[in-house]
């Protein structure tokens, strides 16, 4: 009955009358559409394109990518495993207090960025309560290494996998596990085979967000991390710092990033925002 | 074993739970014999999903006791709650809620792989089962393209497939189409009731525990009101609830042409519920506002018409009911048959107990349904 009404739904789009869609709204969306793809259009029409292959092809260039790409990964894997835990807990458990929790989940998506890399400066740093811990028993200093990048990455781009992954549990609901579980399924076999592809769809959009978060990443890395070549300038902060000295090398990077987030999108997205079969 | 006996006989079940809700307490205690088939019939929010909840042992009870087959799953006394997953309670609500990324075929084999069955003896057993709730055709479709009757056949046959010691049956009914629901009510008399699975069936439809259940008891408000034979509860409620959605007439015998023909003989009028092979034991139900009643017999008309004795005179609320004897010699059913009347044709019919009177029903009005065991 499902199947035959989704597909009654999807022939009949095409001769559907939109009813709550009023005529003048197609004017402030275009606008708004305008607003984001004419730009990258500007960058493309003011790109020298004869120069791309040499500035892109170019030591710093590479590294930077190489280092952007890295530490995304690294950061997106951190965000799946502490994230994912933080969105289960947020999303099952019952426990008191958790209310207080979220809100501070969510602060580094409202927080600016630069702001963000302070605060882990002045915790992690040198002269931080925890930095100075780490380095008295561990002799371990993070900031302005590859770690801090990730750390700063990882710092901003947890909430969107936090908030994409605890809808998905909450949409899904637990009535699909208590069934598994009256089926005879141990709690790990019920995330392992029902919870995990019910919210497949979620985990991956969320993944997407955190990963192309990551590699845009400027201010808290610059912050925390600094602009060091081969150990934590990444792509965009090797983009701002070319556009001083070198507008056309800038606007080349920029373009590298701007393929590299469409090819993101374009190819997990659409999947990831499918849902479920 | 006995030969016919092809199914694991069920287990059974003791309970006992007091549970906490802002809206009510569930304060109830329940025996279902091994093979039997108990209906928790009652009103919304009377606490019977919130019983089958403390049952499946997805909620846990402020006190309780819940013993299966001699295991105890939950007492609060000595702390012990045994988890969902190993006590052997299977589910299957009002959704079917098939696990939407597993073919159906999948979702069946999903209990016996839990239970270490190997890959190829799980595929064989689901398959099995899809063919005996007849679905078998449907073992290779997404839970997507199955329409709800088909996935609440799907749903039974996971639910068996894991051979529960306790079946809960939480109103499999009342999301299904009217025309799929008698098919899925005798399809679940057959795997359920008459393989005798211990099963406890929550449901607000008479009709579900008529047909299904050998015992009813109903819940109001968190308390047990009434329990006891399905028969008795059906056509002598003693609970207002009870009354309201049961108080029906029914009569026994055996299914014919036509209807049903009782002990003595009696041709019953009456349409057929879901087909019935003639010889089958079968009950007549119908509401006693169908009955008409007169003090001479009527003529002419294709009805059922008997003549009985006017037993008892019930006031209820708007109407009265007139319950029945049978006359001298009179054939035993027509004991507790009941008309609902107005006052003022009470009036009119100067009845009082003692009298004879002649009850009709029209042959459209009968309902004719698979016999209580």
């Amino acid at each position: 009955m499902t199947a035959v009404s989704t597909a009654k739904r999807r022939s009949a789009d095409r001769h559907a009358v939109a009813v709550g869609l009023p005529r003048w709204l197609w004017i402030p969306a275009g606008v708004g559409f305008g607003l984001i793809a004419l730009p990258v259009l500007g960058l493309v029409v003011r790109a020298d394109l004869a120069g791309l292959p040499e500035v892109v092809t170019s030591e710093a260039a590479l590294a930077a990518l190489e280092l952007s790409l890295r530490t995304a990964a690294i950061s997106t894997l951190l965000c799946l495993l502490f994230g994912g835990s933080l969105a289960v807990v947020l999303a099952r458990s019952t426990a008191r207090g958790l209310r207080l929790v979220r809100p501070v989940v969510l602060l580094p998506l409202v927080l600016p960025p630069v702001v963000g890399g302070l605060a882990l400066l002045y915790t992690l740093g040198r002269t931080g309560f925890a930095g100075r811990q780490l380095e008295l028993w561990f002799g371990i200093t993070i900031p302005f290494t590859t770690a801090a990048v990730v750390l700063a990455q990882t710092f901003v781009s947890m909430p969107f996998l936090v908030v994409s992954l605890e809808g998905a549990l909450r949409t899904a609901g637990e009535r699909y596990e208590s069934v598994a579980a009256t089926l005879g399924a141990s709690p790990g076999t019920v995330a392992r085979r029902v919870t995990l592809p019910l919210v497949l769809p979620g985990l991956g959009s969320g993944l997407v967000l955190a990963f192309a978060r990551s590699l845009g990443e400027f201010g808290a890395t610059i912050a925390f991390a600094g602009s060091l070549q081969g150990t934590t300038r990444t792509l965009p902060l090797l983009v701002y710092q070319e556009r001083e000295v070198d507008v056309d090398g800038a606007i080349a990077l920029s373009l590298v990033l701007v393929v590299v987030a469409v090819v993101v999108i374009a190819v997990a997205r659409p999947r990831a925002a499918e849902g479920l079969r | 074993m006995t030969a016919g006996t092809t199914m694991t006989a069920g287990a059974a079940l003791h309970a006992s739970m007091l549970v906490q809700r802002s809206e009510f307490t569930l304060d109830a205690e329940l025996r279902v014999g091994p093979g039997e088939v108990l209906a928790i019939l009652g009103p919304n929010g009377a606490g019977k999903s919130t019983l089958l909840g403390v049952l499946a042992g997805l909620l846990a009870p402020e006190q309780g006791r819940v013993e299966l087959g001699g295991r105890v799953l939950t007492d609060t006394a000595t702390g012990e709650h045994v988890p969902t997953h190993r006590r052997r309670v299977g589910l299957l609500a009002q959704q079917a809620l098939l696990f939407p990324h597993l073919s159906a075929v999948a979702n069946v084999a999903f209990g016996p792989r839990c239970a270490r069955v190997d890959r190829r003896t799980a595929d064989v057993i689901a398959r099995r089962w899809l063919d005996e709730v007849d679905a078998a055709e449907l073992a290779e479709r997404k839970p997507s393209q199955l329409s709800g009757g088909q996935a609440q056949r799907v749903a039974l046959a996971r639910a068996l497939a894991g051979e529960p010691d306790l079946l809960l049956l939480d109103e499999p009914l009342s999301a299904l189409d009217v025309t799929v629901g008698p098919a899925m009510r005798a399809l679940l008399r057959r795997v359920v009731r008459d393989a005798g699975r211990t099963t406890v069936l929550v449901t607000h439809h008479v009709l579900d525990a008529l047909v299904l259940a050998d015992r009813v008891l109903v819940l109001t408000g968190g308390a047990v009101v009434e329990q006891g034979p399905t028969r008795d509860v059906l056509t002598r409620p003693r609970s207002p609830f009870a009354a309201t959605v049961a108080g029906v007439d029914l009569i026994s015998g055996t299914a014919c042409a036509g209807g049903l023909r009782t002990a003595d003989g009696t041709l019953v009028s009456g349409r057929r519920s879901e087909p019935l092979d003639d010889g089958m034991s079968a009950v007549a139900v119908f509401p006693p506002s169908a009955v008409a009643v007169f003090r001479t017999r009527p003529d002419g008309s294709p009805r059922n018409v008997v003549e009985v004795v006017l037993a008892a005179v019930e006031p209820r609320g708007d109407v009265v009911r007139l319950r029945a004897a049978p006359p001298r010699g009179g054939p035993e059913w027509l004991d507790g048959l009941a008309a609902d009347v107005t006052p003022a044709a009470v009036a009119d019919l100067g009845v009082e107990p003692g009298v004879a009177l002649w009850f009709a029903v029209k042959a459209n009005e009968v309902m004719i349904h698979p016999g209580v065991r």
